[in-house]
């Protein structure tokens, strides 16, 4: 909650990026989640991978829904628009902005009540138009502003407090390859060296890009017999690969086992470069992913990394053949045909 | 046997079965007495179905120029055999029943006291042409070359329809011509002086235009600057989605990188469609989004939001009969209230009324400098009678000269120069705080929007004094924007008078001629048509200063009137309801008949009183 100002000072021994700006020119308010809450990581990780990539904050518009998660965007980048809509809604929010303006980098920011029970229609259709965007969930199983009731995501079997939830979970990364998200991911809030170099290649992917984050709720979902407990995620963690993002192509310098390293150009000319870890897990086989990501489920793994790569990612705004500038710059000498043009009109109803 | 007898007065009707390729041929018969320059007034009555249901297309000629329905049938032209006798029985006495002869039917089925003719439409048009959809669709030319020649419709001008309906399509115009003159030709040789009715070449169409309220809003929307749309299919709004983009089409394309100066979404419903119209105007862009009544309460939590964060938007209702699905075909004005005050906690909303396609133009496109202007979201009222029919009308205007207002944005160099910035912060005293667009300065400007409470700087609050401070500049916004929304139009009667009369909407064209006829009849009423709400002050002053005021709407609950008195503080007591929702078009035989009723039984009490 902002009422929770933030001092302004700075620690000098904080280096400036590309632009100028540090670190801390990437913060929001204070956090005003539990101590622990692992919403405060992907907070941290959104600002370190904005401050590496030389964003201007500016350019960045965060659109949440409503909960713990949605609260997060007032805790970073405190210089750029954000919009805390309706529960569930966020991306239909984000899809108009983004048709508005196609110039900013979107960052939609839900949780898993948020993206898979209420607003799981939105979340699918969002992906299936294309929208450029960076979709992540905030993903801990319960509600915890309504403290602690079990989300669509958690597992069947999975124990709370004062419950057993017996109901089958949703898994947003299978939706999100079904509806056809061109970039896919799964991290873990405990793992910033994992979580920031996936969270650049999203922004830097020109589609859909979708990653779930399991960030556990250390008030209500963090004991024996949750999966989405710190403990639960660090021992099930099955890591298929580890990424790292370049700017510009350099040379390989390290010396990999044959056929663990693989590098695939985005369309913006970033690189991003897997380290497998699994040899037989392919990015790029969407099909493949899907299978991959059910059997190791049923094995009781939470499968994180980059899941699925499209590097010629598609768009909507390309889809509709919007104009090259933003709708929202076009005025009334663009826009209004004028009255010339009304004489014919009204020619064809008489 | 009597026979009605009139020149350019008189209501035909045809009953047809739903895809049968009636529509096309009813249009033609109506256009061609529009290009005989007699006005007309045209109303689709159909159903919530594709194939197979009635339907049915009045025709109102009326040199006078009314263009409302008036209510009964001189002509009658059943086509459609489910709904023989109601049709037969919604005739006028004395009026006439043209119908399909080539199969024998009892005298049961016609009645004493009207005129019968009947043609052998089927048995000419299968006599004629072998393939069964040839024999369906050119039978229905049949019956309009027959119909035709008895009103004495001009043949040319029937030929020259078929030629511009069939441009391009030329190996269609010689059956269409053949068939018209088919029917012709029977009524020429055996029918001559059946109808006492007639169409008269007159001059009175001038250079009005014939178009229905979706097409025109659709355009509205186009010349106002609507960049994005964002709608879910339902009727009876989906015409003007899709109007918006034929109309895109040939006026929003680049010349010279053919690339589109819009984006249009189709949503996957009703709640995703307003929520991308709302992220589209926080971001900056004219956006709207088509719906009806449905629609609009799946909307809620959003209108509730784009008020309280105030966000430009434009909401077109094309309102039908509710509640839940209705009478999804049929028209009404039953979404006052839940527009007006749509959204959960205090809300608000402004609204405008057009009369007819032309003003549904104007105020389509003025809703989107109002929704800038004034940060809110602006719901433009049609209903179907208005969106779904053509109506003739004036021309659409454009005033060149004319910049979109784009309300109070703060810019990069607004900021640069040191402006204060508060987001919700009434710096001119009139309620409308500025803006910033997301994007606009690296170290300036940037504001978080939500729907929980803040103070005047965008800051989170849940404190009651800045609650109530906000709540209160959005109430004094709304004083703000009765000076911007379209005031009324008053009329006084022509001898003093102390009843008034408020319309608004489709109503006003039955209520032009309502109001001539109850005058010729010595009842005198001053009028106000609405065009807006909130209300302008003149609306209380009118009430106030007539002892009682009829308020004529499209619904059951007198919606309009629960606004008058709640928003005017009016004892309930000053308004009489004159209600019509059957789902049909009202008429201005409705109205005049039921003021006529109410304002002899208040000249009774009037006299008991004085007694």
């Amino acid at each position: 909650m902002t009422y929770l100002a933030k001092p302004k000072f700075r620690h000098p021994s904080l280096v400036p990026n590309k632009l100028g700006f540090t670190h801390r020119d990437y913060e929001g308010s204070i956090s005003t989640l539990c101590a622990g809450c692992g919403h405060d990581s992907i907070s941290t990780a959104l600002i370190q991978a904005c401050y590496e990539l030389d964003i201007e904050p500016h350019r960045v518009a965060k659109l949440s829904g409503i909960g713990c998660s949605s609260k997060t965007p007032d805790y970073f980048l405190g210089q750029s628009h954000g919009f805390n809509s309706v529960h569930g809604r966020m991306p239909s929010v984000l899809t108009g902005a983004n048709l508005a303006n196609r110039d900013l980098i979107y960052l939609g920011v839900s949780g898993d009540g948020d993206s898979a029970s209420i607003g799981l229609g939105q979340f699918v259709h969002c992906i299936r138009r294309a929208i450029n965007m960076v979709y992540i969930t905030e993903n801990n199983g319960v509600y915890g502003l309504t403290k602690g009731q079990f989300s669509a995501t958690a597992d069947r079997g999975s124990k709370s407090k004062t419950s057993v939830n017996n109901d089958a979970p949703i898994d947003l990364i299978g939706m999100a390859l079904l509806a056809g998200a061109t970039f896919v991911a799964r991290s873990f809030s405990g793992d910033k060296h994992q979580l920031v170099p996936i969270i650049k290649a999203a922004i830097s992917h020109k589609g859909s890009a979708f990653i779930d984050v399991i960030s556990p709720c250390v008030q209500f979902n963090n004991g024996a017999g949750s999966t989405k407990s710190y403990d639960f995620v660090r021992e099930h963690n099955a890591a298929v690969n580890r990424l790292d993002f370049i700017e510009e192509r350099d040379e390989i310098t390290a010396e990999y086992e044959p056929g663990t390293v693989q590098e695939v150009e985005q369309h913006d000319g970033s690189i991003l470069r897997l380290h497998k870890l699994h040899l037989d897990y392919d990015p790029s086989d969407r099909v493949h992913a899907m299978n991959y990501l059910q059997q190791h489920h049923e094995k009781g793994e939470v499968v994180t990394g980059l899941l699925y790569l499209d590097p010629e990612p598609r768009d909507t705004h390309a889809a509709l053949n919007t104009v090259d500038v933003p709708l929202n710059s076009l005025g009334t000498r663009e826009l209004c045909p004028g009255s010339k043009a009304l004489e014919g009109i009204n020619d064809d109803y008489r | 046997m009597p026979k009605i007898e009139a020149t350019n007065d008189f209501v035909v009707k045809f009953a047809n079965v739903n895809g049968s390729g009636s529509a096309s041929a009813n249009e033609m018969f109506a256009r061609s007495i529009l290009r005989m320059g007699v006005p007309i007034a045209t109303r689709n009555i159909f159903p919530s179905n594709i194939q197979g249901l009635p339907t049915w297309f009045e025709v109102r000629v009326s040199g006078a120029g009314w263009i409302g329905r008036r209510g009964g049938v001189d002509l009658m032209v059943p086509m459609n055999p489910q709904t023989w006798d109601k049709d037969v029985a919604s005739i006028d006495p004395g009026g006439y029943l043209f119908y399909d002869s080539s199969k024998p039917l009892p005298p049961s089925k016609f009645r004493q006291d009207i005129n019968v003719i009947g043609v052998p439409l089927t048995e000419m048009a299968n006599s004629r042409w072998q393939l069964p959809r040839d024999r369906q669709l050119l039978k229905n030319m049949v019956y309009v070359g027959a119909l035709a020649a008895l009103l004495g419709i001009e043949q040319e001008t029937l030929q020259k329809l078929v030629e511009e309906q069939f441009a391009g399509k030329d190996r269609l115009i010689k059956p269409n011509h053949e068939a018209l003159k088919i029917g012709g030709d029977y009524v020429r040789e055996k029918l001559k002086g059946a109808c006492g009715l007639t169409v008269k070449r007159l001059d009175k169409v001038g250079n009005r235009i014939f178009v229905d309220g979706n097409d025109a809003a659709a355009l509205g929307a186009v010349y106002g600057g609507a960049t994005v749309c964002a709608w879910y299919p339902i009727t009876p709004s989906t015409s003007m989605a899709e109007a918006f983009m034929a109309h895109c089409k040939k006026l929003r394309v680049d010349s010279v990188t053919k690339k589109n100066k819009f984006a249009i979404i189709q949503a996957e419903d009703e709640l995703s469609a307003i929520g991308a119209v709302i992220g589209a105007g926080w971001n900056g862009a004219r956006a709207f989004t088509a719906t009806s009544g449905p629609g609009i309460s799946l909307m809620q939590e959003f209108i509730g939001l784009a008020y309280f964060a105030e966000i430009p938007s434009v909401i077109f209702d094309i309102q039908r009969g509710g509640p839940s699905t209705g009478m999804p075909t049929r028209t009404q004005q039953s979404d006052i209230l839940i527009t007006a005050y749509a959204g959960h906690g205090d809300t608000k909303h402004i609204l405008l009324f057009p009369e007819d396609p032309h003003e549904a133009f104007e105020l389509s496109a003025m809703a989107f400098d109002l929704a800038e202007r004034l940060q809110a979201p602006i719901f433009v009222m049609q209903d179907l009678d208005i969106g779904m029919n053509s109506w003739l009308c004036e021309p659409f205007s454009w005033n060149d000269s004319k910049l979109y207002d784009r309300g109070k944005v703060m810019t990069y160099e607004d900021l640069e120069k040191g402006k204060e910035f508060g987001r919700y912060l009434d710096v001119d005293g009139d309620a409308i705080p500025y803006r910033t667009l997301p994007g606009t300065h690296p170290t300036k400007g940037a504001f978080f929007t939500r729907g929980t409470s803040r103070d005047r700087y965008a800051k989170y609050s849940e404190e009651g004094a800045v609650y109530v401070d906000n709540m209160q500049r959005l109430l004094r916004k709304l004083e703000t924007a009765k000076k911007y929304v379209p005031h009324p139009i008053a009329h006084h009667a022509k001898e003093p008078t102390r009843y008034g009369v408020i319309y608004f909407g489709s109503t006003s064209a039955a209520m032009a001629e309502a109001l001539d006829v109850l005058e010729s009849k010595g009842i005198h009423l001053d009028t106000m048509r609405l065009r807006a709400f909130p209300f302008p002050d003149e609306v209380i002053e009118f009430v106030n200063a007539h002892d009682q005021v009829f308020v004529v709407e499209q619904n059951r609950d007198a919606q309009m009137r629960t606004l008058l008195v709640n928003e005017g503080a009016i004892d309930p007591a000053r308004f009489i309801s004159i209600l019509h929702y059957d789902g049909t078009p009202i008429t201005a035989r409705f109205i005049t008949k039921s003021i006529s009723e109410r304002m002899t039984l208040l000249g009774a009490a009037r006299r008991e009183a004085a007694q």
